[in-house]
């Protein structure tokens, strides 16, 4: 039997997460997962691929973003973080008032507080190049703690040896 | 060499962790940061992951407030 070519150095700790939901929930286990695991010393890495791609635009309400008519309508239709649905029960929007008033409250980081702390962690944020080419998306609508635009070869090459979640 | 405090006690998961790493990475060789915590998660996995990440700890002992404990931890 073929020994394993990949040799896990025990000492490296690293979890990637292929951030595919722009929902306000899924999102927040993705940045409540990233930021937990940041603080505790692991390398992590974001990946940002279609409505994911929503967490990480400057604009973060509805905005036409993106080149060309029917990318600017999905834009608008889509927002950005301030905006995001929940997956279930959004009740046209007021759902995730209710859960940010709820987690202030109970004084539960907000999503977008885990974002920020994300940032202040130094956690790296990828956005995939074929989601934005198909939503006419460049690296400039997105914040600048965007490090890179990347394909799958790339996001595999800075995953290995890691752990990987898709959210 | 400062001696800094924080107090995570009403905070919750993940910010626990998160509020610790922002004050440990502010230190100075030789500081030192006092970091209050509730029993169960942040107890269990604040002082061993602040070791993994090389900063010593020097001791964790109950504090005043019942179900509450201080970490002591050294750049």
């Amino acid at each position: 039997m073929a020994t394993p070519s990949i040799q896990l150095d025990s000492t490296t700790k690293k979890l990637s997460i292929i951030g595919f939901s722009g929902d306000f929930d899924k999102l927040t286990a993705v940045f409540t997962l990233a930021t937990g695991a940041a603080a505790v010393g692991y390398e992590v890495n974001l990946f940002f691929t279609f409505w994911g791609l929503d967490a990480i635009k400057i604009k973060q309400g509805r905005s036409p973003v993106g080149k060309g008519f029917l990318p600017k309508v999905f834009g608008i239709f889509m927002g950005g973080l301030r905006v995001a649905p929940v997956s279930r029960l959004n009740f046209a929007g007021i759902s995730p008032k209710i859960f940010r008033y709820l987690m202030r409250k109970n004084n539960v980081a907000t999503l977008e507080e885990l974002v920020e702390a994300a940032k202040i962690l130094g956690i790296n944020f990828y956005a995939c190049e074929m989601a934005m080419h198909v939503l006419g998306l460049s690296k400039e609508d997105f914040i600048p703690e965007v490090k890179d635009v990347l394909g799958v070869a790339t996001f595999l090459k800075i995953a290995e040896g890691g752990q990987t979640l898709f959210i | 060499m400062a001696n800094y405090k924080i107090d995570i006690t009403k905070e919750h998961c993940p910010m626990t962790f998160v509020k610790t790493k922002i004050e440990l990475s502010k230190l100075k060789e030789g500081d030192i940061l006092n970091v209050l915590v509730s029993e169960g998660e942040p107890l269990e996995n604040i002082p061993g992951s602040a070791q993994e990440q090389g900063y010593k700890v020097l001791s964790v002992s109950p504090a005043e407030v019942e179900g509450t404990h201080l970490i002591v931890i050294q750049k």
